[in-house]
């Protein structure tokens, strides 16, 4: 089997698979339940001043009859007192000195606040530190979370601020509501922070009550926007963890993948992408903690039919093959088939490609059952017929380039091309 | 041995008619089956309905919780779908083209997610279509069955005043008198024609039958135009010798007398012989067991492959306890000193060359077998009215009514459709036989 096995500036931990701060992390019970069931490490929920939270707290998305495919939270940081969080912390690292343990801290916005708060938790023996200049609510209006995170100058000073006293490996959290991340990003690394995590939640509205007219989740009859996350964000992490990645500073510091990570199969896509771990919240919170069984063994099995033997073998991986438009291969080109044995006339492909496509579908009428082929000469190979299509390997995409040789948009200009020629 | 009534208690006849169509309890479930369809493109399934209901729109409305729409595009097509959704042999049209089957997957529960809109619009008397206003034009219908009444309703819609005339205390037709109570029940077929009926500008005169209480000349001078919808209702003879003893009864009959008497008081023999395999045989066959008979044998002079009914009929059947025996033809009945049935010898039967039908016709071997009954139900089809339809001097094939397209008839302003046309079929063909002879005379009329 492939060693699974991660070190994340030091930190290491039996696997990349940690939880990320969140309630799954805000206390003895559940990081302990979670260590049982296998988890690598965990991101101790938000340390800071004290709070109080609201109910209902959550709301979601659901999508065909799947429940929570994007979650949403107006929860604030840890409620708890602090000295009950730092001696639980103690006595979970007592018990799985193995595993990793990262707290995240959102200090008051002063230098002697942030001082404070990182010796009182470096005192129990935490392995590192995730600054929380991500949470989107709550504690923006009051100069906190995203509110840092979102000003690169204030995000760089505070990390300077942390880096004058830390002495564990520091993490900077960065909040995926900006622009682009890269900034922040680029601040904080240049501030001195020794790695980089994202994302945190997405400013969101998940929806509006059709009966009460009030959006979710309703408190008292109103609503406050919160954070989105869960499997629908996972497109958009991805992309913001790849900037993050090809940036020539920020990808030298290690990345913590976070996004809708549901799977092994997301965990890989992420760690291709230039995770060095991951971090896992709303798939927990979903099915419990019992998920990483699957993951764990997921990850391994994969890497063996790989034949990646460690998590460096792979991490990046993926990563130079991400360009610029303008550097694609025009010449390439595809082609659907319809493998006529495996269609079962469902008309899917025709209909997306008539009515929303370049009409590259032919449909002979039948009773009951029509008869779908390609337009070869028409299809454009955009691949929304396959995507469309509900089985497997029915349409594929046969490859027809237009030339052998490799051209780019660029060149395409330069040689004076022709335009529209479909 | 005896034929009697009464052979079960109260509760025992309740729980045996008990409705079979388990429903979804409730919106999640059936969510969960909606959200399984795909939403084809000129769907096999609505081209495999008869009254071609958009069955990817239904459910794709119910998916998004516009249960009324859903109901509404339903009753669009088909005003009886919440009955059909009950009687429909599915399995060889919605169900049986849908796309799930040629992936080796269960097809979508159609008929469950149809009754689930249909039953909440019934149940709660959503007013989904609203009439046109009178426009002066009077149409007489006759026979409130599946024909009628989807006739009907079209025509009411378009603002014509229709008159339905029935021969029976109830409307509804073979839905009300000739089906198995567990698929449709007697409160569930009045509560359908009552919502049929709530568009108004349908009037039903009911116990009125035609060439007894009216006829064809007098409807035709009083009203616009007239829609013949009267269904078959002969049942075929044996035509083998015992055939009248006492104890030998067709199956339209002892159906009607279930739907129309009330269980207690319908006689059952002890061991009962049902003769045919169609549809109308296993409605038959399955109430006698389910009214007490000890014993149900289902005797059909052919096999399986030729059988009519489908096999989810055949199962039910079978999970009913009713034996079945292929390729025995009925020879003679045999009755006791009393004249009363007690036994029925059959032919034993191979199978020879196709015939005319395209199956393979049953050929006597000259060996016979005998079964000790009591009673014989036989379900050997049914005949038109030969005699009736001869009276009203419609042109006419052996009494089914020739029409042209849209029940266009031999007489002007006459109009068919349904069972007294096609000899009988299912339900969902009558309701489009209804639709396109009321666009055959909105044509006529020169309305819409």
């Amino acid at each position: 089997m492939a060693d699974i096995s991660s070190d994340f500036l030091g930190i290491k931990s039996p696997n990349p698979f940690w939880l990320a701060s969140a309630p799954p992390t805000d206390k003895k019970i559940n990081v302990m339940r979670a260590f049982e069931a296998g988890w690598g490490g965990v991101v101790w929920k938000t340390l800071g001043s004290q709070v109080k939270n609201v109910s209902s707290r959550y709301s979601a998305v659901d999508y065909h009859g799947s429940r929570v495919m994007g979650f949403n939270n107006i929860e604030l940081i840890s409620d708890r007192p602090l000295d009950i969080n730092l001696k639980e912390i103690r006595e979970v690292l007592k018990e799985f000195p193995d595993r990793a343990m990262v707290i995240s801290l959102m200090a008051d916005n002063t230098k002697e606040s942030w001082h404070e708060l990182i010796k009182k938790v470096e005192d129990t023996g935490a392995h590192g530190l995730e600054l929380n200049f991500g949470c989107p609510h709550g504690m923006t209006e009051r100069g906190m979370g995203a509110a840092v995170g979102q000003d690169p100058e204030i995000a760089r000073m505070v990390v300077e601020w942390v880096m004058e006293i830390a002495t564990i490996p520091v993490i900077t959290k960065l909040t995926p509501n900006v622009h682009s991340v890269v900034p922040t990003g680029l601040a904080s690394v240049l501030g001195g922070t020794d790695a980089l995590s994202l994302i945190n939640t997405i400013q969101s509205v998940t929806g509006v009550d059709l009966d009460s007219f009030v959006p979710n989740p309703n408190v008292a009859g109103k609503s406050t926007f919160g954070g989105y996350c869960g499997p629908a964000v996972k497109p958009i992490a991805l992309k913001m963890l790849t900037t993050i990645a090809q940036n020539e500073t920020t990808r030298k510091v290690p990345i913590s993948g976070i996004g809708g990570v549901s799977t092994w199969r997301d965990a890989v896509e992420f760690m291709l992408l230039g995770a060095s771990n991951v971090q896992v919240c709303t798939a927990a919170m979903k099915h419990g903690f019992r998920i990483v069984e699957d993951m764990i063994e997921g990850l391994n099995y994969w890497m063996d039919e790989k034949g990646f033997k460690k998590l460096d073998d792979f991490i990046g991986k993926s990563v130079p093959t991400m360009t610029h438009w303008e550097d694609l291969d025009i010449n390439y080109h595809i082609v659907a088939n319809i493998n006529q044995d495996k269609c079962v006339h469902c008309g899917l492909c025709y209909i997306a490609c008539e009515d929303t496509s370049h009409q590259s579908i032919n449909l002979d009428y039948g009773k009951p059952y029509n008869k779908y082929t390609i337009k070869e000469e028409e299809c454009v190979g955009c691949n929304l017929c396959q995507l469309v299509c509900p089985v497997d390997d029915c349409i594929t995409m046969v490859e027809q380039r237009k030339a052998p040789e490799y051209l780019n948009w660029k060149d395409y200009q330069r040689l004076g091309l022709p335009l529209n020629d479909h | 041995m005896s034929i009697t009534n009464f052979r079960l208690t109260a509760d025992e006849y309740e729980a045996n008619f008990a409705d079979i169509h388990p429903p979804f309890e409730n919106l999640t479930a059936a969510l969960v089956e909606a959200n399984r369809c795909i939403y084809c493109y000129d769907a096999p399934c609505m081209k495999s309905c008869p009254t071609s209901i958009d069955v990817p729109k239904f459910i794709k409305q119910i998916a998004n919780e516009n249960i009324k729409g859903s109901a509404h595009t339903i009753f669009s097509s088909n005003i009886m779908g919440g009955g059909c959704s009950k009687v429909c042999p599915v399995e060889k049209l919605c169900e049986g083209a849908c796309v799930y089957n040629l992936m080796d997957e269960e097809p979508i529960q159609i008929a469950r997610l149809q009754r689930y809109s249909t039953e909440k619009a019934i149940a709660n008397k959503w007013p989904l279509f609203i009439r046109k206003p009178s426009n002066g034009k009077r149409v007489a219908v006759i026979g409130a069955g599946p024909a009628g009444l989807s006739c009907a309703h079209v025509l009411s819609r378009e603002g014509i005043d229709v008159t339905v005339y029935e021969k029976e205390a109830k409307g509804g037709g073979l839905m009300t008198y000739g089906i198995a109570a567990y698929k449709v029940t007697p409160q569930f077929c009045e509560d359908e024609v009552e919502y049929i009926l709530s568009i108004g500008g349908i009037e039903i005169k009911y116990n009125q039958e035609l060439g007894r209480d009216i006829s064809l000349t007098d409807l035709q001078s009083q009203y616009d135009a007239v829609y013949v919808g009267i269904g078959v209702g002969l049942a075929r003879q044996l035509s083998i010798p015992g055939e009248h003893l006492d104890g030998v009864v067709d199956a339209i009959s002892f159906i009607y007398d279930i739907r129309s008497k009330g269980f207690d008081q319908v006689k059952v023999g002890e061991k009962v012989a049902v003769i045919g395999m169609g549809m109308t045989a296993i409605d038959a066959a399955t109430q006698a067991k389910r009214l007490g008979a000890k014993e149900v044998t289902m005797l059909y002079r052919r096999t399986q492959e030729e059988m009519p009914c489908t096999e989810v009929e055949l199962n039910i059947a079978k999970l009913d306890g009713c034996r079945i025996v292929w390729l025995a033809a009925p020879k003679h009945v045999v009755g006791d000193e009393h004249g009363k049935v007690k036994q029925i010898v059959c032919s034993t039967m191979v199978l020879g060359e196709p015939d005319t039908s395209g199956r393979r016709s049953p050929v006597d071997t000259g060996e016979t077998m005998t079964l000790d009954v009591d009673m014989i139900i036989k379900a050997a089809g049914q005949m038109p009215f030969e005699n009736l339809i001869a009276e009203t001097n419609l042109a006419n094939q052996y009494g089914k009514i020739t029409i042209a397209e849209n029940g266009v008839t031999s007489i002007d302003g006459i109009f068919a459709g349904g069972d007294c046309v096609n000899g009988g079929k299912e339900v969902v063909d009558a309701v489009q036989a209804g639709k396109d002879g009321a666009q055959g005379i909105l044509n006529y009329l020169m309305v819409g």
